[in-house]
């Protein structure tokens, strides 16, 4: 279907399409509400949250359906919010295919991650706030979403980095989730302001008229900006996603993120805000697609190494949470791979960020579940605990499965049309990405053995948890289970008409490619299975010598950043501003006060020389004049007389003569 | 010159010798008895100018009354006697100044009243008409005078009074 | 006939060397003298324009100076006595204790 026809089917009103900002705004509602009456309310706040983002979910729904009856098509409706110059800033909403199929995502997990928290957060101190932040973070990246301006998804982009510091540094007692927090945040800054430039860049390309996306698109499309601004934009946007989505070098943020609540780590680190990355490459395609091909080739390679790297340090993870991190980390790798391939892998990238945001969102929750349960993340502490929490251990290994790409499973589908793109002419790529994948089978087996099989290694009490986090498990395990059929190309793929680069996307089946990977992942799940299926000390993992130790350093890549970058810059600057402020800002100060002081001595000696001493002069003068004049007085009455009549004649001759 | 100028002209010389004698006499006695002549002299010239009440008074009361207070005055403080002991250091300043002050009167007086001017004409008596002015016109200053002269007297009395009358 | 200046002169002559007697002699007494001499000569000078304008009031003012210089002399007189009684020397320069 044309664009017209789109729009011809589009214009009989679809209630649900137009009042899509709605769904954008509910959220910042029940933020408001929940902050001002959050701790008065019966149950102290979430139902606020909840029943916003709980209705946004139905509206969204409503608005796919439309997309799910009449295929792809884009519509715009915006507001002015003010123009400068010639410049005009809106305020709109853009829905297509992709819009509605985030807004289902966003609003599916957060509602779990909600109900979820009711439980897992019960009887924490800042239940209230946390749920505040909750909200506001949803309607975030809401925002981003459904933006039709850059300017607009910019705001969105950096009240989610606010929510994610807020988040993360929930527990901010503890030193080092404060310094978590701060690293995500300033990790993802670096980030952020490449962004702003090629947001910048592609504004100028306009003539400084508009940031509006679709506008932007088309003017890329036309040849309306040079080749070089354009790969310039592009490589700059994507700056903003490495930072945003964890990517090489700036991934360094993810795992430490994991020392915020484990809801915090399922809705922002795994299905969401990590998300808005790899969204941002998509909304931006036309960029992408116009710009030089090195661009493109530039982030597959980035990618590459990021899903490769991640992977082999998710393997010597001994905290569940941090191995989930790096495969989160890996798989956003996947993602952003697919979207390098070209305008034929968008389909194929949206629809893991799609299915992974399922099976990843219920990965996190289950392993919230085992932590809230033994109280610790190390999985050392834990084992054989499929028979004390079954429901958490059937979900997370339906969870695991999906990961590890195992058919009929959603992780499955995803991945399998991922790896058939890439099979197309780019083979290092293929290859990264299948060792990738072996390795997530790998250590997904690992986890799965070191938590839920063997004896308990721990001290604790492990029991199931409560329905309110059990609920979600069970809902994202069946999205898990079946939403991948949305993708299978045996059932023609209908999520290849509503998300899509220019053309609906028909998706291949490779059948080498699918059997290739199943049977690496099986064979890497047995290996994990026989190694893990007793405990072993030490960890086989760690005896691999000097290759154990630099995946447990991390590639060494912290150590660098410490010591390359962040103790040069904030040790010398640390020293710069004490001195500045104990010599330049007391310096001035204090040389105010002695310069008040020196005033006021001049001021003290003017008083006593000039002043005083006016004073004095006239009163000496007084006296001075009046001890010469003294000896007129002789006391000698016949000189008195003398005076008198000299002075009386020379009186009378003046005044008779003159 | 007529008459009249030749007799005025004599009493004026004595008048003015004796004046001068008067302040330079080391005596005080002397200096008294050189008081008498000029007053006597001034009585006469009141009579030239035919103002013989006012000079039969002069006579009266100056050399009749007032010299004999100052003899008694001198004969009561025991003057000294003696050049020295009756001029003071400022002799040549006084000298100065006198005759600043005679210069200057002349000064005054010559211009208006030249030499060749109106002259006195001495009438007949005078006596009469002063009686008449006095007791006509200046009644009040009269009386005034005459309480003047009571305060003096009662004011001399008091003053010379010994201290330890209460 | 007299002529006026002539008398003027006299009265100026006599008025300076009372003038003289005031300011040169030691002797109170002397002093007061000088002031007698002074104001005979304003009588003179009084009693020479009464008879040159005609005006009778000048020889009663004359009078009245008269008994005004009797008074006078007697009051001065006094006070001469009383110094001398309190300082034992009416020499005016001696009398000086205002000084400075």
């Amino acid at each position: 279907m044309t664009a017209a026809e789109t729009s011809e089917a589009l214009a009989t009103p679809n209630w649900f399409v137009d009042h899509t900002w709605v769904i954008v705004l509910l959220p910042f509602v029940s933020a408001a509400l929940t902050l001002f009456l959050g701790k008065r309310t019966p149950g102290k706040g979430p139902v606020y949250g909840i029943l916003a983002v709980g209705t946004g979910l139905v509206m969204s729904l409503g608005v796919l359906l439309r997309f799910v009856q009449h295929g792809g098509g884009t519509y715009e409706g915006s507001i002015d919010w003010f123009r400068v110059g010639g410049f005009h800033l809106e305020a709109g909403q853009l829905v297509d295919g992709l819009t509605a199929v985030m807004l289902v995502v966003v609003t599916g997990v957060s509602l779990c991650v909600h109900v979820y928290s009711l439980g897992y957060m019960h009887g924490d101190a800042r239940y209230t706030w946390f749920y505040v932040a909750l909200s506001l973070f949803t309607g975030a990246m809401l925002n981003v979403v459904v933006a039709n301006n850059l300017f607009q998804l910019l705001v969105g982009w950096e009240v989610m980095g606010f929510c994610s510091y807020v988040l993360i540094g929930h527990w901010w007692e503890e030193h080092e989730n404060s310094s978590s927090a701060i690293k995500a945040f300033i990790t993802t800054r670096i980030g952020d302001v490449p962004f702003l430039f090629g947001i910048f860049a592609l504004v100028f390309a306009t003539g400084f008229e508009t940031s509006n996306i679709l506008e932007i698109g088309e003017l890329v499309e036309g040849g309306g900006a040079s080749r070089a601004l354009v790969a310039t934009a592009a490589l700059l946007l994507f700056a903003g996603s490495i930072g945003k989505s964890a990517q090489f070098p700036l991934h360094v943020w993810l795992p430490d993120a994991m020392a915020g609540p484990t809801p915090v780590s399922a809705l922002i680190h795994a299905a969401t805000m990590v998300a808005a990355g790899v969204y941002l490459v998509g909304r931006m395609f036309a960029v992408f697609a116009a710009a030089d091909p090195f661009v493109l080739q530039t982030v597959s390679v980035i990618a590459g190494i990021t899903a490769f790297g991640a992977a082999t340090m998710a393997v010597v993870q001994d905290d569940v949470k941090r191995v989930l991190a790096y495969s989160t980390i890996s798989q956003l790798a996947y993602m952003v791979a697919g979207l390098s391939l070209g305008p034929e892998g968008v389909t194929a990238g949206f629809f893991h960020l799609f299915t992974h945001a399922f099976f990843k969102a219920l990965l996190f929750l289950g392993a919230g579940s085992v932590i809230h349960a033994v109280h610790s993340n190390s999985m050392r502490e834990m084992g054989g605990l499929r028979r004390p929490m079954p429901v958490t251990f059937w979900t997370f290994l339906i969870g695991s499965a999906a990961l590890a790409g195992i058919p009929p499973l959603a992780g499955f589908w995803s991945k399998d049309e991922l790896l058939a793109g890439a099979s197309h002419g780019h083979p290092v790529l293929f290859v990264t990405l299948l060792v990738t994948a072996v390795l997530t089978a790998f250590y997904m087996a690992r986890a799965v053995m070191l938590t839920f099989f063997g004896e308990y290694r721990g001290h604790g009490h492990p029991h199931e948890a409560p329905v309110s986090m059990t609920g979600p498990l069970v809902a994202l395990a069946g999205a898990s289970l079946s939403v991948g059929f949305l993708g299978a190309p045996q059932l023609g793929a209908p999520f290849g008409q509503w998300v899509f680069f220019e053309q609906p996307h028909e998706a291949a089946f490779v059948p080498w490619v699918a059997a290739l990977s199943t049977a690496g992942a099986l064979a890497a799940i047995a290996v994990g299975v026989a190694l893990y299926r007793r405990v072993r000390e030490p960890d086989p993992v760690l005896r691999l010598g000097p290759v154990s130790t630099l995946l447990v350093r991390k590639y060494l890549m912290d150590d660098l950043y410490w010591k390359g970058l962040i103790r040069p810059i904030r040790d010398p600057l640390a020293a710069a501003v004490y001195w500045t402020n104990q010599t330049v800002l007391d310096g001035i100060v204090n040389g105010a006060a002695t310069l008040a002081k020196a005033v006021a001595g001049l001021v003290h000696a003017f008083d006593l020389r000039v002043v005083d001493g006016a004073v004095n002069a006239a009163a000496n003068t007084a006296g001075f004049t009046g001890g010469l004049l003294r000896y007129i007085q002789s006391g000698n009455v016949q000189r008195y007389a003398a005076f008198l009549f000299t002075g009386v004649i020379v009186l009378a001759v003046i005044f008779t003569r003159v | 010159m007529t008459a009249h100028e030749w007799a005025f002209a004599v009493l004026a010389l004595v008048g003015v010798a004796a004046a001068l004698r008067l302040v330079t006499a080391s005596n005080v006695v002397h200096a008294a008895l050189y008081l008498v002549v000029v007053l006597s002299m001034v009585g006469g010239v009141y009579l030239l100018l035919s103002a013989e009440f006012v000079a039969w008074v002069q006579i009266l009361i100056y050399v009749g009354a007032i010299v004999i207070l100052f003899l008694f005055g001198l004969m009561l403080t025991k003057a000294p006697i003696g050049r020295e002991a009756l001029d003071n250091q400022s002799r040549g300043v006084a000298a100065l100044v006198a005759l600043a002050v005679l210069a200057g009167l002349v000064y005054l007086f010559q211009e208006a009243f030249p030499w060749d001017g109106p002259r006195i004409d001495p009438s007949g008596g005078s006596a009469a008409a002063v009686g008449e002015s006095i007791f006509a016109r200046f009644v009040l200053p009269f009386e005034a005078v005459s309480f003047l002269l009571l305060a003096a007297l009662i004011g001399a009395i008091v003053l010379s009074r010994k201290d330890d009358v209460a | 006939m007299i002529r006026l200046p002539l008398v003027l002169g006299f009265s100026a002559a006599l008025f300076a060397v009372g003038v003289y007697g005031v300011l040169a002699r030691r002797n109170a007494v002397l002093v007061l003298m000088g002031i007698e001499l002074m104001l005979n000569a304003v009588s003179v000078n009084l009693i020479a324009f009464s008879q040159a304008l005609g005006e009778i009031s000048g020889q009663v003012f004359a009078l009245f100076v008269i008994a005004v210089a009797a008074a006078e002399v007697g009051i001065g007189l006094a006070i001469v006595i009383l110094i001398y009684r309190n300082r034992e020397t009416i020499n005016v320069d001696e009398v000086n204790l205002l000084k400075w």
